[in-house]
């Protein structure tokens, strides 16, 4: 059961944890459900995946229903196999890992292109606010272009002189962030060059050495520059700021970069950039932006050509890409997280800024739009941190890992301890067939010890039996008679060991049949009067008149507690009394303060005894029936006896009190050495008391004594059951002998409940009593002569040589001692020629004592009819005239068996085989009865018997047909002739197997007139009753 | 010799074998079955005996001496040896037998022939003891006398 509930528990656990998952899942997929409404792109997909978690959530809500199913159907039938299991275990395991890999994977997911996001919204705002500031300058400068056409140009002289020029851009360069300086060239032709180097008063010098030798700042000397060799046309630089004043009068158009510059920029009229290079003197990277200045306004439209022809000049900005971009990152915040590179992608990437790092991580890119369409350029970021590691998804799914794995566990472990206690029950059910069957041998072995001891008892017994048959005297015959129900009592202990047996495995069943309990209790104290000689422990039964003289019961049963308790007592009592009561539970409860007065005086032998009252203190019963109904309808049925046993032996120890009736419990290893015995006596009492519907209690006080006391219920076996109130005495002895009728007797005895005793018992004998505490009074008594006195029992302590001389003249017609059996020795010790009366010997039984008082009195003859007669004359009238067969292969057997048989009076055939036999006994036939050996050659006992009853069974069949006329003197329907077995072994099973066969009995081999006579009289009696 | 001196030696005699245990309570049985309707009762029977025991002892002793002894056969013989000498009360052969039974279901050759030296010493034993018990009551009722009933006296 504790297994079952460990199972059941793990489900419970199981199906928590599953419920969890469930749960987990459910969170899930509903943040998924959400994430889905977010992302437009993917809606269409999403939110089909979504259904499709829906079916899959309805799949495993489903199947853990299923899963429950099966759970039921597993221990239902127990036909799903163990690899079933294991196979459900992995791909569980399997699925869970593959579900939390996948939430691992998309959650990660989620973070990178959450961090992409932000990596693009800072990269295009980066972008966009350089491109802004960028602008902003570009703007400036191409005013500055304008300003310079109108001021220049268009002015002669000339407003504007270098010195001017530097003082404006200098006072200007807060509007122009990004640049780091400006420049003027003017278009020069090389008709005009002479002149314009005489104004000037420097001459144009060439560019493409410079970059060629870059040369650092100190070292600078324009003066060593080469002049530029003779070109088409020149664009020396006039005008410059003071940061690069450097410049002037280089020709713009040597320069390699430069050249190309400005000759997009004037045909295309608008802001040009250069590729990043390494600018003169700083040697940082830089653009140079440079716009055309045209002598007229040109209409938006004007041709590459017309732009060409209307140029006047150039104006350079440079813009120091690299510090700029810088301190714009500075004024953003977070600039620490990305790191920002700028490319112009016009032909291949060069980079502007940043450092060059080989990164193929995120990245984003945006494009930068300086005005310039020949030219691209892009922002390209990146963080500056690897990505941290998406710990949220990893606790997640190892979480959901952990729980399935958990799951699979337990299911695992239930498995398995499912498996476990399988094989445990196996185990369990094959340790159970063995001990069964060593429960069998006990049996078979029992069996086989109690045949072996009971066969020599009952070669006593018979002696014993044949020993009655003699003339005996009394006294003799009371020997004999003990002797026999020793012989008997040994074979019930016999009989205890099979009870034992029978009792644990439940198979006792009482019987119901009517009996004296007055004889019962009679038998069992001759039984053990024989026991006490020497000891001096004085034995007496009482039982209440209000018991019925005759109960149905099982009378067996009930001696066998007696037996026992009684046993019990004289085993451990040295001195002083044992003392059986038997009451009505009423009786009891009515007079319960009259009986509680348990001083030594009152006790039967004066010595101190342990009060009976405490030893059915917890009887049932007794709350019941004393809350209830305090005294049970006397028409009821049903009589509640309790007996109690009473003695004053050494007690049983408290410490082994609460053991007593454990079976084959003693107090304690020693007891059993000096005292015998086997130790089941008591717990047999038990489970008989409980059978009796009664209960069994004691109390024991050590050194003073035990009290057991036993209830038990039984019918009223009486005729009148309403009469036992005034139980008429006459009724009572007609059991023994009614010679004594009506005749009065006189007990001298001081103790009140002895003196209750002899008045019981002689009582019974129908003799009418009366008691007096001594000697003398009852003299006095005797002597009013109010009624006449037939005899005065005398307890033998009270008896008093003198006082019966001093009223020597009034002695009554007969004086009887009562005497123990110890005691007898010191009457006996008197000096002769004293007057001695007769002694009665204790212990009380009707029977002894109506033979004493017979042999004194000379009342009466020997009216007990001989024992032994019973058996062989009743067998004479059973079998007389009748006609047997018996069958044995052995000629000897079959002679003995036939002389035994003939000698009963009965005819006897003879056959020496079952083939004779069934041919003698093809119906119709004369024979009342057959007697039939089991082990034969060819056919033996048992098939003879089949085949006979197979015979019979047809011949019973044609009679009801009525096929065949039946002149049978017996005119019976049903033709079925007594077989008995003949056997030699009294083996159980050999008898069951006979009866099995169809034969009616069995007797053993050579036969017994006791055991002859009880199964002859079984099918015997009926008919005889029919026809004498 | 006094039919009374016959009478007592008979009892005497008797008693002995009792106690030396040749016979058991049955022949007392075996006794009590004999009366005046049947007054051979127990020469009978025990003749009876002589004759089945002497061909049974035969029949055992050829099929011990076979090449592959038949024990199941020589058993059912020794089963019935048995029977017999329990119905007479013959307890020594009886029990001789016993012991024969338990070599048979061994199939033990070599202790069967043992065994069978054992029942038949005992089988002439009871009937020389037998026989000598027969002749005293002949003589004693040649004598005139009446052949006491043995009680059971021990």
């Amino acid at each position: 059961m504790s297994l079952l509930n460990v199972v059941g528990f793990g489900l419970k656990v199981g199906h928590l944890l599953l419920m969890l998952c469930y749960w987990i899942v459910s969170v899930i997929s509903m943040n998924w459900f959400i994430n889905s409404g977010i992302m437009d792109s993917k809606t269409g997909l999403l939110s089909n995946s979504g259904k499709m978690w829906l079916r899959c959530w309805e799949k495993i809500s489903g199947n853990s229903c299923k899963i429950q199913h099966n759970y039921s159907q597993y221990f239902g039938s127990k036909s799903v196999p163990k690899e079933w299991w294991r196979k459900l275990l992995i791909t569980w395991v399997f699925g869970w890992t593959i579900v939390s890999l996948w939430i691992l994977w998309y959650m990660s997911s989620q973070a990178t292109e959450k961090r992409k996001e932000s990596l693009a919204s800072m990269c295009d705002e980066r972008a966009r606010m350089l491109q802004d500031q960028f602008n902003v300058s570009m703007n400036h400068i191409q005013a500055m272009s304008i300003m310079i056409s109108i001021f220049h140009h268009g002015k002669n002289p000339s407003a504007i002189d270098q010195r001017t020029f530097a003082r404006y851009t200098e006072r200007t360069a807060f509007e122009r962030p990004l640049t780091s300086g400006v420049a003027y060239a003017v278009r020069v032709l090389h008709s005009e060059r002479e002149q314009f180097e005489k104004q000037q008063g420097w001459t144009i010098k060439r560019m493409d050495t410079l970059e060629q030798n870059p040369v650092h700042e100190d070292d600078y000397a324009p003066e060593a520059l080469e002049p530029s060799p003779i070109q088409e046309e020149y664009a020396p630089v006039i005008f410059a700021q003071d940061t690069i004043s450097h410049v002037v009068s280089l020709d713009m158009l040597s320069g390699k970069e430069d050249r190309e510059n400005v000759l997009s920029a004037r045909a295309s009229g608008k802001g040009v950039l250069t590729a990043p290079f390494r600018l003169l003197k700083t040697n940082r990277l830089g653009v140079i932006l440079t716009f055309a200045v045209y002598k007229t306004d040109l209409p938006s439209n004007a041709t590459p050509n017309e732009r060409i022809q209307a140029t006047d000049g150039y104006l350079g900005g440079v813009f120091d890409i690299e510090s700029l971009v810088e301190k714009l990152l500075q004024q953003l915040a977070s600039k620490q997280t990305i790191l920002v590179n700028v490319y112009d992608t016009t032909n291949h990437p060069i980079s502007m800024y940043g450092s060059n790092v080989l990164d193929d991580g995120l990245q984003h890119v945006s494009a930068l739009n300086f005005g310039d369409p020949f030219r691209k350029h892009e922002m390209r970021c990146r963080f500056k941190q690897k990505p941290p590691w998406p710990w949220l998804a990893i606790t997640t799914s190892i979480g959901i890992l952990v729980i399935a794995l958990l799951v699979g566990y337990i299911f695992h472990a239930t498995v398995n301890r499912i498996a476990k206690v399988e094989d445990d029950c196996q185990k369990m059910t094959e340790l159970k067939k063995q001990a069964e069957a060593a429960d069998v041998a006990k049996s078979q072995f029992l069996a086989t010890v109690s045949h072996e001891i009971r066969t020599p008892m009952n070669g006593v017994l018979g002696m014993l039996d044949m020993l009655m048959d003699t003339d005996l005297d009394v006294t003799q015959q009371d020997y004999v008679r003990t002797a026999q129900d020793s012989g008997k009592a040994l074979v019930s202990l016999i009989n205890e060991v099979l009870d034992q047996a029978k009792i644990e495995s439940g198979r006792l069943e009482l019987e119901a049949v009517q009996f004296d309990l007055r004889a019962i209790l009679d038998d069992v104290l001759s039984l053990f009067s024989g026991k006490t000689p020497g000891k001096g422990v004085e034995l007496a039964v009482y039982i209440s008149d209000r018991v019925p003289e005759m109960l149905i019961g099982d009378a067996g049963r009930f001696r066998q507690i007696i037996t026992n308790l009684m046993g019990n007592s004289i085993k451990f009592t040295e001195k002083g009394h044992i003392f059986v009561t038997v009451h009505l539970v009423e009786e009891v409860i009515g007079s319960i303060e009259v009986e509680t007065e348990s001083l030594s005086k009152s006790t039967l032998s004066g010595f101190p005894v342990a009060d009976r009252q405490r030893s059915w203190e917890g009887f049932r019963t007794f709350s019941q029936e004393g809350s209830t109904c305090p005294l049970s309808s006397p028409s009821s049925d049903l009589i509640n006896l309790i007996v109690s046993v009473e003695d004053t032996g050494v007690g049983i120890p408290i410490e082994a009190q609460s053991r007593v009736f454990t079976p084959f419990m003693q107090v304690g290893p020693s007891i059993s050495r000096t005292h015998g015995g086997t130790g089941i006596g008591l717990s047999i009492s038990k489970c008989l008391v409980g059978l009796m519907k009664g209960e069994i209690g004691f109390v024991s006080i050590p050194k003073i004594g035990s009290t057991f006391t036993f209830t038990a219920v039984f019918t009223n076996g009486s005729p009148h059951p309403n009469d036992y109130k005034n139980l008429p005495i006459n009724n009572q002895s007609k059991s023994t002998s009614s010679e004594f009728q009506g005749m009065r007797a006189l007990v001298v005895d001081p103790r009140p409940v002895r003196a209750k005793v002899s008045r019981y018992h002689i009582q019974r004998l129908g003799i009418r009593v009366e008691v007096v505490p001594d000697l003398n009074q009852g003299f006095a008594n005797i002597s009013s002569g109010n009624t006449v006195i037939d005899m005065v029992l005398v307890e033998q302590e009270v008896w008093d040589q003198e006082s019966v001389k001093k009223s020597d003249s009034r002695i009554p017609p007969k004086l009887f001692l009562l005497a123990n059996p110890i005691g007898s020795s010191r009457i006996s010790d008197a000096t002769p020629g004293d007057y001695t009366p007769p002694v009665i010997m204790k212990p009380l039984r009707a029977s002894m004592l109506s033979a004493s008082l017979q042999r004194a009195m000379g009342v009466g003859n020997k009216g007990n009819p001989r024992n032994g007669e019973l058996p062989g004359f009743s067998l004479r009238n059973l079998l007389l005239g009748r006609k047997i067969l018996i069958v044995d292969d052995n000629l000897v057997n079959l002679r003995v068996a036939a002389g035994a048989l003939k000698k009963y009076g009965a005819e006897v055939v003879c056959a020496d085989s079952g083939k004779k036999a069934i041919s003698l006994l093809k119906p119709p036939h004369r024979f009342d009865a057959c007697f039939m050996d089991i082990q034969m050659p060819e056919i033996d006992g048992f098939e003879a018997t089949r085949r006979i009853r197979d015979m019979e069974h047809s011949f019973n069949n044609l009679i009801q047909h009525g096929e065949v006329s039946v002149e049978a003197p017996q005119n019976i329907s049903n033709l079925h002739v007594p077989i008995l077995a003949m056997t030699a072994d009294v083996i159980q099973a050999t008898h069951e197997q006979s009866l099995k066969c169809g034969m009616d009995g069995y007797v053993s081999k050579p036969f017994e007139a006791q055991q002859l006579y009880r199964e002859v009289s079984l099918f015997f009696q009926s008919a005889s009753n029919g026809n004498i | 010799m006094e039919v009374g001196q016959m009478q007592s030696r008979l009892a005497d005699y008797t008693k002995s074998l009792f106690m030396e245990g040749i016979l058991d309570a049955q022949f007392l049985q075996l006794q009590q079955l004999q009366d005046e309707s049947n007054p051979d009762f127990v020469v009978e029977v025990v003749s009876l005996f002589f004759d089945d025991s002497e061909k049974l002892l035969n029949d055992i002793a050829r099929a011990l001496d076979q090449q592959c002894v038949d024990f199941k056969k020589i058993d059912a013989h020794v089963h019935q040896l048995k029977g017999s000498s329990s119905s007479v009360g013959a307890q020594r052969v009886k029990n001789a037998c016993v012991a024969f039974r338990n070599f048979c279901e061994e199939q033990n050759a070599e202790e069967s022939r043992r065994c069978l030296q054992q029942v038949k010493q005992e089988y002439y034993l009871v009937k020389n003891k037998l026989e000598t018990l027969f002749t005293l009551e002949q003589q004693i009722v040649a004598a005139g006398g009446s052949v006491p009933m043995i009680e059971l006296s021990f």
